[in-house]
């Protein structure tokens, strides 16, 4: 995650503001807050896919909402 | 989750705001012919600095990522770097509305020096004639001079915030080239009927065709051109613009105004829209969570007359503050539907029935003496 992202959880997921560029990105569910939030942890994002228990059938659209939060810089490639 | 399900959760209501609006002060050293506060004047009841900073000490706690200072015109305020300073230190990013009266290089460099600050020039003519028209004499050199004072401190991509009237919507070219020049962003938003824009809306409100033009013109700049998201009436004309498409009064969006009454949106200062108070027993988070006027908002809301209406679902009904303020109903068209259906309507509605705005704090009009 970028250092100049936070996080505020709301029933739908969370809300992720990137103070540098301003976008306001919408986490639509809570197991992509959790992706996020620990994807540092991890070597590589089917690594961070696995810990948090997010079903294979689902990783195709976790990972298209991940390549679209790079774009916007909420999350960033080591 | 989808976009549709997103929408309707957001419809409901957070558990903060995601757009705070704050009116710092009614005073204004202009008296812009469609101001939405009606400002002039300072008001007696005005927050003081530390109340102010309580505020944005809650605020915090919310985690309310960014606020909208406005006013009136906010650097009147002796304390508005005070306030903005504390607001950034505690995560707070600002953006304010100003007309750049005060923004000379002292001010200009300062500005230049902070972190997570978006400023707003507001312009509503490329050219003075029609701007001063709209914002008074001389306003348009100083919102230049401004510019200039931004782009020479260093600033970076500031805005341009443009009111479409009538008169100026043939200019978005040239306002888009102007922005350009800067290396500033643009920013349109759409002329609402309240304050003293109650008196004006009706002379400068653009025609059914101009906003066919505005559609048009925004669709082609996408996300490049700024709106706040305020013309999705609009979006029954065709593919829907950039934004969420709802109105997102009491439910996402909030206005704190100067003596820190707590109403649904910047557009409705009236008694019927006011949620409570920031100095209130709870404060602003009780009157987010738990006033009357904002849960009832947050429940769904009737399409009313627009709910045979094929485009309901792109258009949403408009503008709650329009309909208000024209004294249309507000389970109807907007005043601009762009199928005509509120233009219509507001040939009927008795003029004793226009609700007007519940707090007026222009200056007195001056009249000359002659010897």
């Amino acid at each position: 995650m970028h250092p100049q992202v936070a996080l505020r959880p709301e029933p739908f997921g969370a809300l992720a503001y990137h103070y540098g560029n301003r976008r306001l990105v919408f986490l639509r569910h809570p197991d992509m807050v959790k992706v996020v939030k620990s994807i540092g942890e991890h070597p590589t994002v089917r690594d961070a896919l696995n810990a948090t228990g997010v079903e294979q059938s689902r990783w195709p659209a976790f990972i298209s909402a991940l390549s679209s939060l790079t774009t916007s810089e909420i999350i960033r490639v080591r | 989750m989808s976009v549709e399900n997103l929408v309707s959760q957001l419809k409901s209501g957070l558990d903060a705001p995601i757009c705070l609006t704050w009116e710092l002060t009614y005073a204004c050293n202009l008296a812009c012919v469609h101001c939405l506060s009606s400002s002039g004047q300072r008001d007696e009841r005005e927050l003081s600095t530390e109340q102010a900073k309580a505020v944005l000490d809650e605020l915090r706690d919310l985690q309310v990522f960014y606020i909208n200072i406005g006013g009136g015109e906010p650097m009147v305020r002796r304390d508005f770097f005070e306030i903005i300073e504390h607001s950034i230190a505690n995560g707070i990013g600002v953006k304010f509305s100003t007309n750049g009266a005060f923004i000379d290089k002292k001010n200009a460099a300062r500005l230049a020096a902070m972190d997570y600050l978006d400023i707003q020039i507001s312009l509503d003519g490329v050219d003075a004639e029609t701007n001063d028209a709209v914002r008074g004499e001389g306003s348009h050199a100083t919102a230049i001079r401004a510019m200039e004072n931004l782009c020479d401190a260093g600033f970076g991509p500031f805005k341009i915030s443009v009111v479409v009237t009538r008169h100026n919507v043939d200019q978005l070219d040239e306002f888009k080239a102007l922005a350009d020049s800067f290396g500033a962003q643009l920013r349109v938003t759409r002329l609402r009927p309240s304050g003293r824009g109650a008196d004006s809306w009706n002379d400068l409100h653009p025609t059914n065709a101009q906003q066919r033009h505005i559609y048009e013109w925004l669709l082609a700049h996408g996300e490049n051109v700024l709106t706040g998201d305020s013309f999705f009436h609009l979006n029954a004309l065709g593919d829907p613009l950039p934004g969420l498409n709802m109105c997102g009064a009491g439910r996402v969006v909030c206005l704190i105004d100067p003596i820190g009454d707590v109403y649904a949106c910047p557009f409705v200062i009236h008694d019927q829209f006011k949620a409570g108070n920031v100095l209130d027993d709870g404060g602003f988070t009780k009157v987010w969570r738990e006033s009357d006027l904002f849960t009832e908002l947050r429940e769904p809301q009737s399409a009313g007359a627009c709910a045979s209406c094929g485009s309901y679902d792109a258009c949403q009904g408009g503008c709650m503050a329009a309909k208000f303020f024209t004294g249309l109903p507000l389970d109807g068209p907007d005043p601009e539907c762009v199928g005509g259906e509120g233009e219509k309507l507001l040939s009927s509605v008795p003029v004793a029935l226009i609700p007007r705005p519940s707090m007026d704090h222009s200056k007195p009009a001056r009249t000359k003496v002659t010897a």
